[in-house]
């Protein structure tokens, strides 16, 4: 073998055949498949064979006239926005508590580790607690509320929509609040911390560090925050469907769980189900794209730019030198 | 410090100790419920539902509840088998795939990086049709395979492991190991991997845990009894049988939490800072 001939490069692509084979395999053969599907016929336990229809856009007109499916969509939007909103704002406050070196606050160690344990335990679990919690006419809820004296008599949470609307959200929210706060904790860890000290010498005050330092440099973590959250907010599956199993009359029926509905309980109509992810898919992929749009660092990129032309000259340099 | 200062020092501390203590027993108030509810009887529930101590029909509730087909011992050997096969191709595999795209430049490096960013981005849900379809014609329904293999190729965790690798690996390390005649995939399985230790093990507890909580697959797939995994046992609990059984409700949900309790307090400390690193790392 001639010695300068090792070429380690080619290790570069043996190393990602399996991620690459699993990917195509797993991942994007079933997205392709699921599209396709989106355009035929196909329906009924246990067949795989199908044909194309007439119309080929037929099940996402049947799916987008879906009042249940339109009731989904909206549902799902209003969910994410009732947890997230509280979320963020919750988060942000903790973080601007635990990471504010004159205030000091003992515990945080133990209030951290309680404020995140909801997200660790499966939502199912979570889902059939909260059923049981929001018991008619005896429940821990109503129990509690009477006890407290805030109500005279029993509140029939489940069987109202906003309320139970109001559970799902608020669910979401208790589950997730101590996960975002670890992460903008970190966030702010990150910052340098000359910026805080120079801030504190021009004596600014606790509220103008925050607004003005704090939260102009946490913009990267909060779009990572916004973007998963919107994510696992459209996919929200097992809490809506094991809290009340979509109902009362749909108030939590979020898209996820219309899905599964249409393709694995009863009827199996695996082509309208698919028309209805690929709806969700272009949902979060233009309300994703939206964000990074409105939220990207654009000196950042201008940066990146610079320095890449900055490495060719200097390369082309080298040659001309060797 | 001038005295109204201090005052307003106080108060403000007052007033976080309060909200954070109120949001801690928020945390824990219905993990509380639960435990007590699963020493009680129906009756007892019945009459007041809210108990701080616990009451002595535990194996009474334990009695009903293994008498319906409430098996936790076989969900719970179930839900283990997938989320360390998974995990385990997860951590493994999205390390190497991260170690070629830190240490060799190859030309589809950088492409291949963007490809992986963008499938970030698409949530698995939405293929699902497909994935069980071709599950089925494959016959691998009722089979762990499709919940553990698709483990391999995941890209977060991938970009994950970049990011850490970025920070962590010295190639003069990699080098020094090639002259002294060590193959590409041993220095990876003996040098690098113990260097990422840390990185490993935080995203291990993450894919463990995603993995054990997971629903929507499972329930998609696992259509045999034999098989199923602890969420889908607990969603059977919402079922009719239990309907008046309060107190092994609650126990069931105790004995399908409780195994994540105990590893959380244990590990609790490496879960929060895994999940800062994570953060860090953007």
């Amino acid at each position: 073998m001639r010695q300068k001939g090792i070429n380690y490069a080619k290790y570069g692509y043996y190393f990602s055949i399996p991620f690459v084979l699993i990917f195509l395999l797993f991942s994007l053969y079933p997205l392709i498949y699921t599209i396709i599907i989106g355009f035929t016929d196909l329906r009924g336990i246990g067949r795989t064979a199908f044909s194309f229809l007439e119309d080929p856009f037929q099940n996402f007109k049947l799916i987008l006239a879906n009042p249940s499916f339109r009731k989904s969509l909206s549902n799902t939007f209003l969910i994410w926005i009732m947890n997230f909103i509280p979320q963020i704002l919750l988060a942000l406050l903790l973080t601007a508590w635990f990471t504010n070196n004159s205030l000091k606050v003992r515990g945080q160690g133990a209030f951290k580790v309680l404020f995140y344990m909801p997200n660790i335990i499966t939502a199912a679990t979570i889902a059939i607690l909260f059923n049981s919690l929001f018991g008619y006419p005896k429940g821990p809820v109503n129990d509690l509320l009477m006890m407290l004296g805030l109500s005279d008599s029993p509140i029939y949470f489940l069987v109202q929509k906003w309320t139970a609307r109001g559970i799902v959200g608020f669910i979401q929210f208790w589950m997730w609040y101590g996960n975002t706060m670890i992460i903008l904790i970190a966030g702010v860890l990150g910052i340098n911390p000359t910026l805080f000290e120079a801030a504190e010498i021009d004596g600014a005050s606790a509220p103008q560090i925050f607004f003005r330092i704090t939260l102009p440099n946490l913009r990267t973590i909060l779009l990572y925050t916004l973007v998963t959250s919107l994510i696992g907010g459209m996919q929200m599956f097992d809490i809506p469907r094991l809290f009340l199993l979509g109902g009362p009359d749909n108030a939590t029926l979020t898209t996820s769980v219309f899905i599964y509905n249409q393709a694995f309980s009863g009827s199996y109509l695996y082509n309208r189900a698919s028309a209805a992810s690929m709806i969700m898919f272009i949902l979060i992929m233009i309300l994703s794209g939206i964000l990074f749009l409105i939220m990207r660092d654009k000196d950042a990129a201008r940066r990146r730019k610079e320095k890449k032309a900055m490495m060719r000259s200097m390369k082309t340099i080298r040659e001309v030198e060797v | 410090m001038s005295k109204s200062l201090r005052m307003s020092r106080i108060t403000t501390k007052t007033v976080i100790y309060i909200a954070c203590f109120f949001l801690a027993v928020l945390s824990i108030f219905p993990f509380w419920v639960m435990f007590m509810n699963a020493t009680r009887s129906t009756y007892e529930i019945q009459q007041s539902s809210v108990a701080l101590l616990p009451s002595r029909f535990f194996f009474s509730n334990l009695k009903i509840l293994l008498g319906k087909s409430f098996n936790p011992l076989v969900g719970f050997l179930n839900s283990l088998t997938i989320s360390a096969g998974a995990t385990f191709f997860s951590v493994y595999f999205s390390s190497l795939t991260a170690y070629a795209l830190v240490a060799y430049s190859w030309k589809m490096r950088q492409p291949f990086f963007t490809v992986i960013m963008c499938v970030l981005m698409i949530p698995a849900q939405v293929s699902s049709i497909g994935f069980y379809q071709f599950m089925y014609s494959l016959r691998l329904t009722n089979n762990f395979l499709p919940l553990i293999l698709p483990a391999i190729a995941s890209p977060a965790m991938v970009f994950f492991m970049r990011q850490y690798l970025m920070g962590a690996l010295s190639l003069d390390i990699v080098s020094s190991a090639r002259i002294d005649g060590a193959g590409e995939f041993y220095i990876f399985n003996r040098i690098v991997l113990p260097i990422m230790i840390p990185a490993l093990a935080t995203q291990a507890i993450f894919s463990f845990v995603a993995s054990w909580n997971n629903l929507f697959l499972p329930l998609i797939l696992l259509t045999d009894k034999t098989k199923y995994t602890m969420p889908i046992m607990v969603s059977l609990l919402r079922g009719d049988i239990y309907k008046t059984e309060f107190g092994s409700v609650y126990l069931g949900l105790s004995l399908t939490v409780l195994p994540l309790f105990i590893i959380y307090f244990l590990l609790s400390k490496y879960i929060i800072s895994g999940v800062a690193l994570g953060a860090l790392k953007e």
